[in-house]
């Protein structure tokens, strides 16, 4: 008998002592047969085909071209993908609620002018970090607001966020770049654009980052509650989950996710323009598409987002390394992600059978 | 003093009369079947006491106190868990997480808590074996048979220990075996003091385990009898309108 939580140990008498059959027993061994080990789930999962896919391209390369595996390029790719496995990571908590958001590309422009206006303006980069991410926050609320509770459609209100984003973004960086940073310039572009231990700062970020997603969708009652609602919104409003409140905070997390990643990106960099993170939005949507997330709701993995960000740019970096013109970058992401569509679509209807 | 009184409920849906003026008395340890033809109001009744929605006007009183639910948590705190005809159940979670949907496990690691997914499958799995269902904790909700999904939906009210529970066609899917097996927890639930409101289309159902029956036809509560006063047929009588009124 469980003793945890709200279970009352006063419970309606359960079965008749006088009952023959053990069912606990039979529940017992039927539980148990059904019990998956953790490879076997494992392989069921869309980012474990991915990671192959990764692997397989990886190898081909190692033949195709003597630099792909120099530690000097495996540190440019590792580093080019953190940004999008970062926002990837928010914008799967996003995708299960069967939301969207387009507006990150657009946010990163904003938070990183307004991180970038306030170190400029000489204050130090705790200031600049909150900055940035509470302005991020800000328009993930509003974002989150106007879904949960207007119940306007998560397209639109992160279109419409798209736009006004980057048009803030150019009004009050009066269209100029920033390019100084206060008295932490240095530590600033240290943490954007520096290594602990040859591995890339935006790399240790993102795989922190991931391995706390994964404890918070597995171990954490908001991240189930996330799951529930993208798979039945309205049965987990009847259980008596804050629906609302719980998408508001899916969307305040994606414009973070956003707004770190600008700031990351933005100290690599050196300067920022509004420009920043133009059409990001796409690349991350793919990512988090190719690393297992279902439009639909529902799903999700946190290593989808750093294994589907590095699919992309493993694409973009074989291309470039085996000579093909970076024309067909676009045509290879595109074909991936239908191909990772496609490849969801097959595992279902095998499962059904 | 009942244990739920409703009064002069009534709920429009814009031209819809849903219920018109339906009062209901419920004591501790007593079952009332509720029983009406499509339509005839008897869900959106379950759903008002249930806290989905309030009634357009009437009243609802708890132990001989006011109340108004403004949510099905509302509800829930004031011991009613209810059944929906559509179970509403998320099918990309296992059985157990529907079971403990909203009300989850949970334990402590360090500073943190944590959902207890081993207490949470045992206890399902104990519910389950009460309910003499096949259902496992572990399987995913949208691979379960109909039976197994209505077993999930019925574990959920027992996992606090409720004053009155709502069971809106609990035994349409399921097999004749576990119809015995539900039948036979809302006799266990009555003998220890839980009010139990089934709503059924099950004649015998209803005459195996309720003390009275309640039939609405189109919004109005047309019979209230005790099952002994009664009989199958006049019941019948009473829900298609061959009689019109027994109250
Ligand atoms: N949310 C709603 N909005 C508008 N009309 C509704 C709503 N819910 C129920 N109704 C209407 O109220 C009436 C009663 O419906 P209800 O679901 O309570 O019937 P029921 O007795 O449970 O029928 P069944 O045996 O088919 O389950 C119907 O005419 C239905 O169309
Ligand atoms: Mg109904």
């Amino acid at each position: 008998m469980s003793s945890t939580g709200q279970t009352t140990s006063q419970q309606i008498s359960p079965t008749d002592a006088a009952d023959p059959v053990d069912h606990a027993a039979i529940d017992d061994s039927i539980t148990s047969r059904q019990e998956m080990t953790g490879l076997q789930a494992m392989i069921r999962t869309q980012p474990f085909w991915v990671m192959m896919a990764i692997i397989a391209i990886g190898i081909v390369m190692m033949f195709v071209s003597d630099v792909f595996m120099t530690e000097r390029n495996m540190y440019n790719v590792s580093r080019n993908f953190a940004f999008f496995g970062i926002m990837a990571l928010g914008m799967g908590a996003v995708i299960c609620t069967g939301g969207i958001d387009l507006s990150v590309g657009s946010l990163m422009g904003l938070t990183g002018i307004v991180a970038g206006l306030v170190m400029q303006a000489g204050y130090g980069i705790e200031l600049g970090f909150i900055a940035c991410i509470g302005s991020a926050a800000l328009v993930g609320l509003i974002n989150g607001v106007l879904i949960a509770y207007v119940r306007l459609a998560p397209f639109v209100v992160t279109l419409g966020s798209l736009a006004m984003a980057r048009s803030i973004a150019m009004v009050i960086s009066n269209n100029k770049m920033v390019y100084e940073f206060g008295p932490d310039q240095d530590l600033f572009e240290w943490i954007g654009g520096q290594s602990v231990l040859g591995i890339p700062n935006p790399v240790w970020v993102l795989a922190i980052l991931t391995i706390v997603f994964w404890l918070v969708w597995r171990y954490t009652i908001w991240g189930r509650w996330v799951i529930a609602i993208g798979g039945n919104a309205k049965a987990a409003k009847l259980a008596g989950i804050p629906v609302e409140r719980v998408v508001v905070s899916v969307y305040m997390l994606s414009a973070s996710m956003a707004g770190l990643a600008a700031f990351l990106m933005v100290g690599w960099f050196g300067s920022v323009t509004n420009a920043l993170g133009l059409t990001y939005e796409l690349n991350v949507i793919a990512a988090t598409v190719i690393g297992g997330a279902n439009l639909m709701g529902g799903v999700v993995y946190a290593f989808g987002a750093p294994i589907g960000a590095a699919l992309m740019e493993l694409i973009r970096n074989s291309l470039l390394l085996a000579g093909i013109d970076a024309l067909w970058q676009q045509f290879f992401v595109g074909l991936f992600l239908v191909l990772a569509v496609l490849l969801e679509q097959v595992r279902n209807r095998g499962r059904v059978d | 003093m009942s244990l739920l009184e409703l009064s002069r409920v009534t709920k429009s849906f814009g031209a819809i009369h849903a219920l018109q003026g339906v009062d209901l008395r419920i004591a501790a340890g007593e079952a009332v079947g509720l029983m009406g033809d499509n339509g005839a109001g008897k869900s959106t009744l379950m759903k008002i006491i249930a806290g989905n929605f309030p009634p357009t006007s009437g009243a609802i009183r708890i132990e001989g106190k006011d109340v108004h639910f403004h949510r099905p948590i509302d509800a829930r705190h004031h011991g009613i868990e209810i059944v929906y005809q559509d179970l509403a159940l998320c099918d990309n979670l296992t059985a157990a997480g529907n079971v403990f949907l909203g009300r989850e496990l949970k334990k402590s690691v360090g500073p943190f808590k944590i959902l207890d997914y081993k207490a949470m499958y045992q206890r399902a799995g104990e519910l389950f074996g009460e309910l003499k269902s096949e259902t496992r904790p572990r399987d995913l909700v949208k691979q379960m048979s109909g039976g197994q999904r209505q077993a999930v939906a019925i574990a959920r009210t027992r996992l606090s220990d409720p004053k009155l529970v709502l069971m809106d066609e609990p035994t349409a899917a399921i097999s004749v075996r576990q119809v015995k097996e539900v039948l036979a927890l809302i006799k266990r639930m009555k003998d220890t003091g839980h009010a139990v409101i089934l709503v059924s289309h099950r004649m015998p159902d209803v005459f195996d385990v309720c003390d009275r029956v309640a039939v609405l036809r189109r919004g109005t509560k047309v019979a209230d009898r005790r099952i002994k006063d009664t009989s199958p047929e006049e019941v019948t009588g009473l829900i298609t309108g061959a009689i019109e009124h027994a109250l």
